[in-house]
């Protein structure tokens, strides 16, 4: 095989501007329907449920593990200055502001964005979705518009829950094994946060609810060629949510930071 | 004067980049006929169904349901004509998730605006008109087996009753018994509902039993079409040698996928 850098380069480029121009058509269409009426109530409803509540147990874990390492690891470097006593308002703030949305992103990515592109993309290579199109449902309207929905009104009411229960996770350690006050840990971590820590938290929420569930849509809607077609869909799925999650964290904290 | 047919195909093309799939596609159906097209895999069956269907954007080509032209239609006024056909997948293409009543009332419900008392009633009627009791209708669809997943198919397709039916090789896989099954319920649903029925398949047992006229498709071209009587003496050395399934001849056997 001799195939130039330069026709390398120029193929991965023309790939990559049509895949965003795809996705952003894509996303376009599936707000539109989003906001027109009618809505299918039991649709999302249903999927509020599939990534709300069943993702409850993963991110919870995740979170109070996060929350305990948290705590543990911030002992050992800020004791090197004598600045234990900042442990509550660290593990608070890396919480709300970064590992609360980031980690809670990146399992429900792993779990629902997984789920999403599988189920669609078995209903596109069984020839379900054009079914639905001989019904007169627009698929957009009835499988997109509302997963998209659900992710992003869901995550950032998962995040709330895993940013309380990462804090929970630093208050046992902080308590039980560094020896803090209980009152005065959790009057440190209540009196230190504030309210746009915990809210641009959310907003990121909100916006990789939207990315992970459009990246779940988006290659099951467009996944063909049977099952293997339907395997690498989810693979994309999952990865492309990961990193637009970590790749948009940077950017919407930088957008705070200047507040 | 002829009426004017229910289904109107003019110079109809679609490539996938440099495969021409269907070059120039010239077809009438009357309104209450039974067309069938048959062809070989790959020869642009699915393609064709999926153009009149409005699934695909024919490249050129006008397509007049009723004297109406539905090529390049906004997604809205193509929901109406949609309401308008009937549509049995290859494979069934039942939703997994609903039961099998809540898949033939779907159309009812989701796009007619129902109750669902009513569509359930609807549905168990239409389950009942394709041989199923109304036990069936509190089914999975993965809990069927193959031909029943078809029958059910086919009462959701039948549910709103349209105007036009397209059956998609509704005979592929199933045992020969079966196949007959389903041919003697597509004709009794199409003649119950008077509607016109476009069906595609390789199989010539159910071409010859579901159709009024037969049209064969070849390398994107309908190279002969005629009476379902007059097939046997089409003197047409593509269309003996398909409805024979002889190997040798005239065609040649499509290697690439379309």
């Amino acid at each position: 095989m001799n195939v130039p850098v330069i026709t390398v380069l120029g193929r991965v480029t023309l790939d990559f501007l049509a895949g965003t121009g795809a996705m952003t058509s894509f996303a376009g269409r599936a707000l539109r329907q989003a906001v027109l009426p009618p809505y299918y109530h039991r649709q999302i409803l249903r999927q509020i449920m599939e990534i709300g509540y069943y993702s409850l147990p993963v991110v919870g874990l995740t979170a109070i593990f996060t929350g305990m390492v948290l705590a543990l690891q911030s002992y050992t470097g800020f004791a090197r200055f004598s600045a234990e006593s900042a442990i509550p308002n660290v593990v608070v703030v890396s919480l709300t502001r970064e590992l609360g949305p980031v980690l809670a992103g990146l399992m429900v990515a792993g779990r629902v964005g997984a789920a999403m592109a599988a189920e669609i993309g078995t209903m596109r290579v069984t020839e379900q979705i054009d079914a639905l199109e001989t019904l007169s449902t627009d698929p957009f309207k009835y499988l997109v518009a509302p997963r998209l929905l659900a992710g992003i009104l869901t995550l950032p009411i998962l995040v709330l829950v895993a940013d309380i229960i990462g804090v929970f996770g630093g208050y046992l350690v902080g308590v039980y094994k560094l020896g803090f006050n209980d009152t005065a840990y959790l009057r440190n971590t209540v009196d230190f946060v504030t309210f746009l820590d915990v809210f641009s938290g959310l907003v990121k929420a909100a916006f990789f609810g939207f990315l992970i569930t459009l990246m779940g849509c988006y290659h099951g809607y467009t996944s063909k060629g049977g099952a293997r077609g339907v395997g690498m869909a989810t693979t994309n799925a999952v990865v492309s949510a990961s990193m637009l999650i970590l790749t948009f964290n940077y950017f919407i904290t930088e957008a705070f930071f200047s507040l | 004067m002829t009426p004017s047919p229910k289904i109107s195909v003019r110079g109809l093309t679609k490539a996938f980049g440099p495969k021409k799939v269907l070059q120039g596609i010239d077809l009438d159906i009357a309104s209450g006929e039974s067309m069938v097209v048959i062809g070989g895999s790959g020869t642009g069956k699915s393609v064709l169904l999926k153009c009149i269907l409005g699934l695909m954007r024919p490249d050129s080509g006008s397509i007049k349901i009723d004297g109406e032209e539905i090529v390049g239609l906004g997604s809205r006024q193509r929901e109406a004509v949609m309401r308008k056909f009937g549509m049995l997948f290859q494979g069934g293409a039942l939703f997994d998730s609903p039961k099998v009543w809540e898949n033939v009332a779907f159309g009812p419900i989701q796009s007619d605006g129902m109750a669902p008392g009513k569509a359930h009633d609807i549905a168990i009627e239409k389950l009942g008109s394709v041989g199923l009791g109304p036990e069936i209708g509190e089914l999975y669809p993965s809990e069927l087996s193959g031909g029943m997943q078809k029958r059910v198919a086919l009462a959701r397709a039948i549910a709103r009753a349209p105007e036009i039916i397209f059956f998609d090789e509704p005979t592929t896989g199933l045992d020969p018994i079966m196949a007959d099954v389903i041919n003697d319920l597509i004709v009794q649903c199409v003649r119950d509902l008077g509607a016109t029925a476009v069906s595609i398949t390789h199989d010539m047992a159910s071409a010859r039993k579901i159709g009024d006229r037969i049209g064969m498709l070849y390398e994107g071209k309908l190279i002969w079409q005629g009476p379902v009587g007059s097939i046997d003496r089409s003197g047409n050395a593509h269309v003996e040698q398909f409805i024979h399934g002889r190997a040798d001849g005239p065609i040649r056997m499509q290697v690439r996928k379309l």
